[in-house]
């Protein structure tokens, strides 16, 4: 049996949760803050907000940027399940450098990815915009999505496709009947992890996006070397309610997948 | 059969990793060794296919290191060089400060607790890196939310926005999720009779931290510190926002050699730079990887 915290245990979780959450906090009350100065406040006021909605070049790059996160973010999670079905599965040649190649992309410097991606479009002539950012994503986000897939695939039992093929599937269909549906929670969570991040991105986006194709964090890195702009504060924190939403929704949901399953 | 399947799997996971990671190395190494000029795309030489072979020739005789002589001979890439591994490194060493006591508290709790306490490390990283890194402006500038509360309480403020000390807390706070998670991963798995057995054979529960949870944990500790050294080296948010113009890390010198100098064969050669010193450290992750999945 295990001992349960001690103060110091109990310490360290709360100083460190603080500390992770503090600047959230401050982040999300100055934007209903009237006062337009951080260190004062003015009172409660939605006029941040409205202000926001009313910046027709800050929808247009959310926009830009949820149609940049849904397109890379389906092709990372497609190109993420084969990797992870290659790596977990597969005896062939070469598979160890494969998966050097998927783990360097994870670690690999943003600037160093922006720029490289950058110079094989220059090099292959694709004029810069929407669909070279998407590429790049994908790119990006390829290897977390296969890792989470990967982890999954890993403990799932072949033989119940294997009795799925012995009874008359062929092997693809087995695959998309009998572990497709097992392993679609990973699936799902993939997708979700590679599209935040694609939302996220800011560095492999400036280099590779165009004219026409400013997505939301380009727009609000330009604005913040401007200056404190509450409209900032706004945007942050209608993207902080939207993530934390998905996230302890799609926690609550795997909790009851999670329950049910034990039961049955 | 079976080996055949997944083989056909990895065949369009490969050709996109060909394409868009290994052949946009190559181009950085090659335009490495070109030369700047005032053109569209901004370096020379242009490889001319319609001359064949002997295009091909002139292309290759026209590659030279005068980039890299450039770089070595100026003093300001040194500077950045050093400050970037030095600012990752003491980054490095703070997180494990800091995340390893939050990571052992977290495994101490019940089972219940302890994943929704995950959840709660993981949850600030879903959300804006940009944004977070824009609060701390909003905290540490000379008339922001630190300095109000520290006049309120009748202390001295401290003005640390655009040195390298904001540099590096920018760095814990972006990075505490990625030090804490793979030491959480390995302190949870520790057999707990191990410490029993220690302690019943009289160990203090200190010893037996020190002398069996600890060195237990080393390769999470591992694990964590490279997933932070290696992309903090090359950070460019960071520094930019809350370093200003006085820190120097080589992230920022690709940005400005690239955006502001349009100078595209120096941010190569600076890339190329990173990138061998980050060779190692990556091959040393990918080890540790293959054996935490094995």
């Amino acid at each position: 049996m295990r001992e349960g915290p001690s103060a110091f245990n109990i310490a360290s979780i709360v100083l460190g949760l603080a500390f992770l959450y503090a600047p959230i906090v401050i982040l999300v009350a100055y934007s209903f803050n009237a006062s337009r100065l951080v260190t004062v406040w003015g009172g409660f006021s939605m006029r941040w907000y409205v202000a926001l909605f009313q910046d027709a070049q800050m929808l247009d790059a959310v926009w830009v940027t949820l149609r940049v996160g849904v397109l890379s973010a389906t092709l990372a999670t497609i190109l993420g399940t084969l990797a992870a079905v290659a790596l977990v599965r597969g005896g062939f040649r070469g598979r160890t450098l494969f998966a050097g190649g998927l783990y360097a992309t994870l670690v690999m410097p943003e600037v160093i990815l922006g720029l490289s991606l950058l110079l094989l479009f220059v090099s292959a002539g694709l004029p810069r915009g929407f669909w070279t950012v998407t590429l790049s994503h994908t790119t990006l986000t390829l290897a977390y999505a296969t890792v989470v897939i990967q982890a999954r695939l890993r403990t799932f039992d072949r033989r119940l496709e294997e009795a799925a093929q012995d009874l008359g599937c062929s092997p693809w269909k087995a695959f998309a009947l009998v572990t497709l549906p097992v392993i679609a929670p990973a699936v799902a969570a993939a997708w979700m992890l590679a599209f935040t991040l694609s939302l996220d991105d800011l560095v492999i986006a400036s280099f590779t996006s165009g004219p026409g194709a400013t997505t939301l964090p380009m727009r609000l890195y330009s604005q913040v070397r401007l200056g404190v702009d509450p409209k900032i504060n706004a945007v942050s924190t209608i993207l902080i309610g939207l993530v934390a939403t998905g996230v302890v929704a799609a926690y609550l949901i795997q909790q009851r997948t999670a329950r049910r399953a034990a039961l049955g | 059969m079976k080996r055949r399947g997944s083989v056909l799997a990895a065949i369009l996971p490969l050709l996109w990793l060909a394409v868009f990671f290994v052949l946009p190395f190559m181009l950085v190494a090659k335009l490495s060794l070109s030369d700047t000029a005032l053109a569209v795309p901004p370096y020379v030489p242009q490889m001319d296919w319609d001359q064949g072979l002997k295009g091909m020739q002139a292309f290759i005789a026209a590659l030279d290191s005068e980039t890299y002589v450039r770089l070595a001979k100026d003093r300001l890439y040194l500077d950045a060089y050093l400050s970037s591994l030095r600012l990752a490194g003491i980054g490095t060493g703070l997180l494990l400060l800091i995340g390893y006591p939050v990571a052992y508290g977290i495994s101490r709790c019940p089972p219940t607790l302890r994943l929704a306490l995950v959840m709660a490390v993981i949850l600030p990283f879903w959300t804006s890196f940009l944004i977070r890194i824009y609060a701390w402006i909003a905290i540490l500038k000379p008339a922001g939310v630190l300095n109000t509360a520290l006049h309120a309480l009748g202390l001295p403020g401290i003005d640390i926005l655009n040195t390298e000390a904001a540099v590096l807390l920018g760095l814990v706070y972006a990075y505490l999720p990625f030090m804490v998670l793979p030491l959480y991963a390995i302190l949870e798995r520790q057999d707990e009779r191990l410490i029993e057995a220690a302690q019943d054979l009289g160990s203090t529960p200190l010893s037996a931290f020190w002398r069996i949870t600890f060195p237990l944990s080393l390769p999470g500790a591992a694990a964590g510190a490279l997933l932070c050294f290696i992309p903090m080296a090359g950070e460019f948010v960071i520094p930019d926002l809350l370093g200003g113009s006085e820190t120097l890390m080589l992230g920022k010198v690709i940005w400005t050699e690239f955006f502001a100098n349009r100078d595209w064969p120096a941010a190569s050669a600076v890339a190329i730079v990173l990138l061998a010193t980050l060779v190692i450290p990556i091959l040393m992750f990918e080890r540790q990887q293959k054996k935490v999945l094995s």
